[in-house]
């Protein structure tokens, strides 16, 4: 229909249908004007700047030099950094497999004709509503190290006393119960997608099979999985760019400690910049973290897509 | 549908997700008992009920983390991002769905590359810009941030919807002599309530919630959001557990309370706007 054609002023009168010109139904480029204007500003050209900065030793007073990839070797060299880096790699593994494999559970739970189904979907979706600086702030007293107080103290009460942990003060455990958090707050988000995708899954495809003699597990192998696969592509998109970035959980609850036991990119590029005043180096901490997820996304996207099938 | 009846499976199976839930619910459990006891009750018995509850650790909370001023500022950077972002995001989607040119199809791509940029790469940068236009410690510096920051999501969110929109409302208005603008906003917009309905939802909790940036733009000043707000404030009482873990009843409450209200279009909101 419209062609390429260059949109004209928003004061032109609609002039009278002739022929087949439909070119004045496209509407003026202003409509994309102000919001196009506030991107560039916010993040555009924020963004790119970012990017030059990476090669620079900008300390945020005077001047900048450009210094090639010093700070991206400097990075590699630095046990910190290093640390952040594999730790956000776990961090965001064990939430990925974590939080969906719980997600799918619950969907699947709450999906049957239950007579809770609706007060339980609330209940697990309830936490991702809540600000992840005041759950990180919640599960601080369910970590406390007190043995009669949080954790804990319910295991003692159930008999499992010997569990009790440090739980955010022992380093080698630290990573370990932030991804807890993280998966408690938002197992409810990915069990809501995959709940979507289990109710586009058409009944009949289910009695035909179970006609055709398949159990339970089959009807779900060779079914209902298949059909998850859209849900389980946004989930997993989801949950590996909020693990990739996660920051709010560490600097609330660990701080990054203890040592640097918990650091991850986003705490350890907060600090380098506002903490010890090293802009270049904190931008070129957070470019890496922006090609990270660049490319995690991209290859996700290739392959999850690829097993995506109709119903 | 496979059990159409409650038999003893689905039975086993209420047992098993109840379990569950009551599980889940633990720290809440934890966080609403301790709320309402005093230090010495804590003490002793942390994870017991509250024998005798008290009610004295909330009103001190509230004066003691400044919630009122904190849910003041949430709320009007909240409402004013939402407009900004609902205004600016529908008129450039409709744009972008509408223009057939290869100059329209860059700008959408242009704005979706966005969604998979992290904002900690313009981080500095912006930050210097927004402290050399005096915009720190203000609403405005935040609502210009957010719409900025969330447009990518929005416009995609709506572009997709729009494009799935037949053209022959619009198209009738215009050929009946509206122009672009009144076509758009009497006759095009009405029709993109549900999608404006999660483009609300997605924001208001993104924006609500949100904490690098405030901590980073608003911290120290007069305009602290609530997370900001209680993390300063949790760090000053950190050891007094009833009087924190009232501040945070107090300070979840209200976006708890929207949620349960809007439970369904909530969850809705999630589910669906999120289908790429």
């Amino acid at each position: 229909m419209t062609t390429r054609r260059t949109a004209r002023p928003a004061t032109t009168p609609s002039p009278p249908v002739k022929g087949r010109r439909t070119g004045f139904l496209t509407p003026p480029w202003w409509f994309v004007a102000p919001a196009l204007l506030v991107y560039a500003a916010v993040v555009l050209y924020p963004s790119l700047s970012g990017v030059m900065y990476a090669f620079t030793d900008w300390s945020g007073i005077g001047g900048k030099s450009f210094n090639g990839l010093a700070n991206f070797r400097a990075l590699f060299h630095d046990e910190r950094a290093v640390g952040a880096l594999k730790n956000t790699l776990l961090l965001t593994v064990a939430i990925v497999v974590v939080q969906n494999g719980i997600g799918l559970l619950l969907a699947l739970g709450v999906h049957a004709r239950i007579r809770s189904r609706t007060v339980l979907r609330v209940i697990f979706f309830a936490p991702a509503v809540v600000s992840p600086v005041m759950v990180a702030f919640l599960w601080k007293y369910v970590y406390n190290p007190d043995p009669h107080a949080g954790l804990n103290g319910l295991l003692g009460a159930i008999g499992l006393g010997g569990l009790r942990q440090d739980w955010l003060g022992d380093p080698s455990l630290a990573v370990w119960s932030v991804a807890g958090m993280v998966v408690w707050q938002y197992a409810g988000y990915s069990m809501v997608i995959f709940l979507a995708g289990l109710e586009g899954v058409p009944a009949d495809l289910h009695e035909a099979a179970m006609i055709d003699g398949a159990g339970r597990f089959q009807r779900f192998r060779y079914i209902t999985w298949p059909l998850l696969a859209p849900a389980l592509t946004i989930n997993v998109m989801l949950s590996t760019i909020g693990g990739l970035k996660l920051f709010d959980q560490v600097y609330a609850a660990t701080g990054g400690g203890p040592g640097y036991a918990s650091e991850t990119l986003s705490t350890v590029l907060y600090k380098q910049a506002f903490v010890y005043g090293k802009f270049g180096y904190s931008t070129a901490i957070a470019l890496v973290l922006a090609l990270f997820v660049a490319a995690v996304s991209l290859l996700q996207i290739a392959y999850l897509r690829g097993r995506e099938v109709q119903a | 549908m496979t059990h159409l009846r409650y038999g003893v499976r689905t039975f086993l199976l209420e047992l098993v997700m109840v379990a569950a839930g009551i599980a889940f619910l633990f720290p809440v459990y934890a966080l609403i008992t301790l709320s309402l006891k005093s230090g010495r009750q804590i003490a002793s018995a942390p994870l017991s009920p509250p024998t005798s509850p008290t009610m004295a650790n909330f009103s001190r909370a509230w004066s003691a983390a400044g919630l009122g001023s904190a849910l003041l500022n949430s709320t009007m950077i909240t409402v004013a991002s939402l407009v900004c972002l609902i205004a600016l995001g529908a008129f450039a989607a409709y744009f972008l769905a509408r223009c057939a040119s290869r100059l329209g199809f860059g700008l959408y791509v242009l704005f979706l590359l966005g969604i998979v940029l992290p904002f900690q790469l313009g981080m500095i940068p912006l930050f210097k810009l927004v402290d050399q236009l005096g915009l720190l410690g203000t609403y405005q510096g935040m609502i210009v941030f957010y719409t900025g920051i969330q447009l990518p999501f929005t416009i995609f969110l709506y572009t997709g919807f729009i494009r799935a929109l037949p053209r022959d409302y619009a198209n009738a208005a215009l050929i009946d002599g509206a122009t672009h603008l009144q076509a758009f906003t009497r006759v095009v917009f009405p029709l993109l309530r549900p999608i404006t309905g999660t483009v609300l939802i997605l924001n208001a909790v993104f924006i609500w919630n949100d904490f690098f940036t405030p901590l980073l733009y608003l911290g120290g000043s007069a305009r602290e959001t609530v997370p900001v707000r209680v993390f300063s404030f949790v760090g000053q009482y950190v050891s007094d557990y009833g009087l924190v873990f009232a501040g945070l009843v107090l300070a979840a409450l209200p976006i708890l309370v929207v949620f349960l209200l809007l439970q369904r279009y909530v969850i809705r909101g999630f589910a669906s706007g999120l289908k790429g």
